[in-house]
């Protein structure tokens, strides 16, 4: 039955021939552009990355031996790109401060301080008018507090008396025409409004740029970048912030709004643990989580068994009937009948309250009451879960063989002793691993949590985006896209790694449980 | 016929399935009710619409603000693309398994098993922060784009259905590659036009339940997709509904209704497909 690689094989026509050549040479052109981009950007070690792995896609696909790997090649590709490379990414990030306010590096964040210019309020101020010439260059003719005269073009500003251009017309001591710039008229500023808030000129140590539509003021660099201290210094009180951590901290404590992207260490993993801010919300979410999952598999495994064993009785009738009705839920797509759900749900106009209402009297805060919303998202689950548990229910039951049943009942077995005894310890066997998965599946069950609850109502009090229904999985997805204070891609990160050992060690389990990595091993 | 309901034990395992069975379909009459109730609020509405009409639907269809049509291509597009692509991915890999012996091979097959543990969506911050990378250098295929999200998916490829697969074409007798060899095929056309015509049946089982899977996936659409025209359905309909259910009930009705329809007749279909195309062999030997 099994291939094997000893075969004498026809050599590729010319036409495949071809086509693999104007493949990996089309490969080739587009990786080595990549490679100068990324050169270009500074980013090495990933123009290292790519052209590694573009050798080693040429090698694989030159050299003969190695042919079994080139229909590998393109899986392979993609789940390094867009699986491990993400998953190593995220263990990376969890150790540092990356987020809102710590998203770039630090020599970018330095340099966006050091041409960060305020406003000297001290210095001169000046009436200005604009000028532009016919290839798009701006000019400013500038009348100083004191009456003096200057012209602002090429980035630097002059005394008018200096210029060697010709001053054409005079309205109120204003030229019309400056060599080549023409004054613009007050529709033109608006047009060239954005290029000319961005005109800078050089006039001794400060920079003239535009305070309102006729004035231009003084500005000074309000920082520089100390390299002896690491710090970035205030140019007036010529106090320090020193980087350190990802911030720059002052010695009193004050530090500077944008902090820059660096390593923290296990500092997030800290923060879940013992900020009281952080952790209380987590481990709430933490706990939850667990409950969530293991409710769900119970109250599916629960129903989905009662019907497949009700189900499975050879002398019920309307067996198929039955099962083509029960199993609509399961054919819906999850995110339509999350949403169905929600809408049955709403607390003032739902069906559900609507129908409880008028039958008992009573009305239920379904979404609003963190109890509420718990049990109105076990309720979904159930819906959305049991059709699966009791087709795996059913299948495992028929494997059971009759004699057991038979044996049960010489022995004087009941009903339900049968079921105990014989139908349950069997069944457990073979569904175990399923039910270990479903727990692992629910764990992460986003889409029911999201859409049903959104993880609301809120929990009071907490500093992260967490909710009283958030499990982790959509309290990582709060942290990092939904957070009103901010991202928080680090802390974010050290949640997922949490979220992957605990998924790995279900998984873990479950193998050695089945023996699954045994099995694989001896027959691939 | 009607003897065996009237048993006392068999009378209560009808009431019991009777139960589940409005359990489990009393919400999809509902919208299918709510669907033909032009009143379009989930106030008052009753389970038989006093006056029913196709309001509803020519409502979703004439939405400027809420592309359904749009959104609904789009969702097509990206699963048949993914779907299409997966299924080439996977069919390479899962031949090299099947036929070849190198080394690396367990190993391999080992791996995808265990990367494939963890849900790719864990990871979806990483996969927001590449996008955004890719984005600034290659357009096409960055947030906001068809491209990336189609890019990401196909990272999910290997797995299951390498695995499935593999485990079909070990179950085709390699003499039919043998006698094309004879003949003078290469290894590629052993592949191309002797293995994939006689593995239809995986190859379609596959197909469609990676469509099915892509089709509602709702997770990393969500982060890598944002602008109201390229949304996947799940994402824009959850956008549309928000917590307008007084408002808009009906309409979203409407489309739930469109929306599942594709995947409940592939379910309907694939019910056979499954059972068939896992046990039925291509030749018998």
């Amino acid at each position: 039955m099994k291939g094997t690689t000893r075969r004498r094989v026809a050599d590729t026509p010319l036409p495949g021939l071809i086509a693999k050549v104007a493949l990996l040479g089309l490969l080739n052109a587009v990786a080595i552009w990549a490679i100068f981009v990324l050169v270009g950007e500074g980013v090495y070690w990933l123009a290292i990355m790519l052209a590694a792995g573009c050798a080693l896609i040429d090698w694989v696909f030159l050299t003969p031996r190695l042919f079994a790997w080139r229909y590998l090649i393109p899986g392979l590709i993609f789940m390094a790109a867009m699986v491990v490379y993400p998953i190593c990414y995220t263990v990376a990030v969890a150790f540092t401060n990356y987020g809102t306010g710590h998203v770039l590096t630090k020599e970018q964040v330095i340099e966006n301080y050091v041409a960060r210019f305020t406003l000297q309020e001290e210095m001169p101020e000046y009436q200005t008018t604009i000028y532009r010439s016919e290839d798009g260059k701006f000019a400013v003719f500038l009348v100083g507090p004191g009456g003096e005269n200057l012209i602002g073009m090429d980035g630097e500003v002059t005394a008018l008396d200096d210029t060697a251009l010709s001053i054409e017309g005079d309205r109120d001591g204003v030229p019309e025409r400056i060599g080549p710039y023409q004054q613009l008229g007050i529709l033109e500023l608006f047009q060239h409004m954005s290029s000319l808030e961005a005109l800078e000129f050089h006039f001794e140590d400060s920079v003239i740029r535009m305070r309102s539509v006729d004035r231009f003021a003084t500005y000074a660099p309000q920082y520089h970048y100390d390299e002896e201290l690491d710090a970035l210094v205030d140019c007036s009180t010529g106090k320090a912030f020193i980087a350190k951590q990802g911030a720059f901290l002052a010695e009193d404590g004050e530090a500077l709004d944008v902090g820059y992207r660096a390593p923290v260490g296990w500092s997030n993993f800290s923060r879940l643990l013992r900020s009281p801010q952080v952790s209380g919300p987590f481990l709430r979410v933490f706990v939850w989580t667990f409950e969530w999952a293991a409710l769900s598999v119970l109250t599916t495994f629960g129903l989905g068994l009662l019907l497949a064993v009700i189900l499975n009785d050879n002398k019920m009738k309307f067996k198929g009937f039955y099962r083509v009705l029960l199993l609509i839920p399961y054919a819906m797509p999850v995110f339509i009948s999350a949403l169905i759900w929600r809408g049955l749900l709403n607390t003032e106009v739902g069906l559900v309250n609507d129908v409880l209402q008028s039958l008992f009297g009573v009305w239920v805060p379904w979404l609003q009451d963190p109890f509420w919303a718990k049990v109105a998202l076990v309720i979904v689950n159930l819906w959305l879960g049991f059709p699966y548990m009791m087709l795996i229910n059913l299948g495992s039951l028929q494997s059971i063989p009759d004699e057991l049943y038979e044996a049960a009942r010489v022995d004087g077995a009941s009903g339900w002793q049968q079921f105990w005894h014989v139908t349950l310890p069997l069944l457990l066997v073979s569904v175990a691993p399923l039910l270990v998965s479903c727990f692992a599946f629910n764990f992460n069950n986003f889409g029911v949590i999201y859409l049903v609850t959104q993880g609301r109502p809120p929990i009071p009090g907490a500093r992260t985006p967490a909710g009283a229904t958030d499990i982790l999985i959509t309290y990582t997805y709060r942290l990092a896209f939904e957070s009103g204070s901010g991202t928080d891609y680090g802390l974010a990160s050290a949640v997922t790694i949490l979220i992957f050992l605990i998924v790995g060690t279900l998984s873990w389990f479950n193998f050695r449980f089945t023996g699954t990595l045994e099995e694989v091993r001896e027959n691939v | 016929m009607f003897r065996g309901f009237l048993e006392p034990a068999y009378l209560w395992r009808h009431i019991v399935i009777w139960l589940c069975i409005v359990f489990a379909i009393l919400p999809v009459l509902w919208i299918i009710s709510a669907s033909f109730d032009p009143s379009n609020t989930i106030i008052g509405q009753k389970l038989i619409p006093s006056n029913p009409s196709l309001e509803n639907y020519r409502r979703l269809f004439n939405d400027p603000t809420h592309p359904f049509k749009r959104w609904m291509l789009n969702t097509l597009k990206v699963s048949l693309v993914t779907s299409a692509l997966v299924v080439a991915i996977t069919s390479l890999a899962a031949y090299s398994f099947s036929r070849f012996r190198f080394r690396g091979r367990k190993t391999g097959l080992f791996s995808i098993l265990l990367i494939q543990m963890f849900p790719q969506m864990l990871a979806m911050v990483a996969i927001y922060l590449l996008l955004l990378w890719i984005g600034e250098r290659f357009a096409r295929f960055g947030l906001n784009t068809h491209g990336g999200l189609i890019l990401v998916y196909l990272g999910g490829a290997m797995g299951v259905n390498v695995w499935l697969m593999k485990g079909y074409f070990d179950t085709i007798p390699t003499s039919l590659e043998e006698a094309a060899t004879i003949d003078g095929a290469t290894r590629f056309q052993c592949f191309y036009k002797v293995i994939l015509p006689l593995s239809r049946p995986i190859l379609v089982v596959i197909f469609f339940l990676q469509f099915i899977g892509t089709y509602s996936e709702y997770v990393l659409a969500k982060v890598l997709l944002s602008s109201n025209n390229v949304l996947t359905l799940a994402v824009g309909l959850q956008t549309f509904i928000g917590d307008q259910y007084a408002k808009r009930w009906g309409v979203f009705s409407a489309a739930a209704i469109i929306g599942s329809a594709p995947i409940l007749i592939l379910f309907a279909l694939l019910q056979n497909q499954l059972v068939s195309g896992l046990t039925r062999g291509a030749v018998k030997e």
